[in-house]
């Protein structure tokens, strides 16, 4: 297992309280629970991950998805097993989707 | 129609119970996840496996869980089965009106070795001291990867079971049978017999579950409301002379159909005209089929 962390700041979209959880730890597939949190506008994603070693295509991922959400005090924690980079990326947007109350 | 089979555990709870009904105990943000997987450096999951809590079924205020096969095949390790035990025995305290058990699991999470066997022993007695507190339980059985081991037992335990044809419900799994046994007592890779041993008509036609439901989320509804209903008119605590009866409904069952080396051949001799055919019905015409046949009664 790895445990990446990245943070983003610059967001402007804040989030409701009630956390959602969506995907399920399975394989190729992953979990994402987003909550809001006071982190002074930050956005802070955590991943623990079975696929060891792909931290920049993480990190690409993860960039790309901040710069379509934009969130602010948001935490992200991922539970992955493998998932690939297209999988990742629907993931959180359907999390936010859910979370937004958007159809998700 | 919405298919049950293909729906994740927060997805079933979410259509299956009064729409926003669901009301989550230790949800996802609250993190309690397994200590062992994190020890064999092995994913986790934030429920463990497992939603529990309580929700609205037709107007009435159930308690409810549901097993995400999707992780670890359902399979129970300690934090998965205490959710279980933890929401059955606050049903019992809080005086529910019923539980409803979405099962789906191969059983005790292996890697948790004894503390998932002692977290499934411990929720068959919270199931039995719910039905002992008056409480019925139901068990719906209606996920890929069936229900299995422990949680078969669980599922026993209950007051009813629910399943449709794709759901699966036995002690040890195919894969477990042929290991143990050889190919040629249990081909594991024979679907179509896999289907026809474990799988829902079958268990039906034995008694063994009492309501057969198309694999529809709403069939799943509705079966799980007239579970709650049978099992109130049947009786909801486990007494002795039920036991008794069950004991000599098994016997019988040996008498019967020990002899019979396929499922084919024991619906046969339950009469059925043209066995052959069980397996394409629908869940209707099967349901219509079965009644004059199936052992331990009409419901």
């Amino acid at each position: 297992m790895e445990t990446l962390v990245y943070q983003f700041e610059g967001g402007s979209r804040g989030l409701p309280a009630q956390p959602q959880v969506v995907g399920v730890v399975g394989s190729g597939n992953l979990e994402v629970l987003i909550e809001a949190v006071p982190l002074a506008g930050a956005c802070s994603i955590e991943i623990k991950t079975a696929a060891v070693g792909f931290g920049a295509t993480w990190e690409a991922v993860m960039r790309d998805f901040h710069e379509r959400w934009q969130l602010k005090n948001a935490r992200i924690a991922i539970n992955d097993m493998g998932a690939t980079p297209a999988v990742v990326s629907l993931r959180l947007d359907q999390a936010v989707e859910t979370i937004l109350g958007g159809a998700a | 129609m919405s298919s049950y089979l293909e729906l994740t555990a927060r997805e079933r709870l979410a259509r299956l119970f009064d729409t926003g009904s669901f009301e989550e105990f230790l949800p996802p943000a609250a993190r309690v996840i397994s200590p062992h997987l994190a020890q064999l450096d092995a994913p986790v999951s934030f429920d463990d496996g497992v939603a529990v809590g309580r929700a609205v079924l037709d107007g009435v205020p159930v308690f409810c869980a549901a097993q995400e096969g999707g992780f670890m095949g359902g399979a129970v390790g300690e934090v998965h089965g205490a959710k279980l035990t933890g929401m059955l025995r606050r049903a019992v305290a809080e005086r529910a009106s019923a539980v409803v058990l979405l099962l789906e699991s191969g059983g005790v999470r292996l890697h948790e070795a004894n503390a998932g066997l002692i977290a499934v022993s411990e929720v068959m007695r919270a199931v039995l001291d719910t039905r002992a507190a008056g409480i019925p339980v139901v068990a719906l059985v209606g996920g890929s990867n069936g229900c299995f081991g422990g949680m078969g037992i669980v599922a026993r335990c209950a007051n009813a079971v629910v399943m449709s044809e794709e759901g699966r419900l036995a002690m040890s799994g195919p894969e477990v049978i042929e290991t143990a046994s050889g190919v040629e007592e249990f081909d594991s890779r024979d679907r179509a017999l896999v289907w026809r041993t474990t799988g829902g008509k079958h268990r039906y036609l034995m008694g063994d579950c009492q309501f057969i439901a198309a694999d529809d989320v709403a069939r799943f509804r509705q079966g799980a409301v007239d579970a709650i209903a049978a099992s109130r008119t049947a009786g909801v605590e486990l007494s002795l002379a039920a036991l008794e009866t069950e004991q000599s409904l098994l016997g019988e069952r040996i008498a019967r159909f020990g002899e019979c080396t396929d499922p084919l051949d024991t619906w046969t001799a339950l009469g059925i005209a043209d066995a052959k055919a069980v397996p394409m019905m629908d869940a209707d015409s099967f349901a219509a089929t079965a009644a004059t046949h199936r052992l331990g009664g009409p419901q």
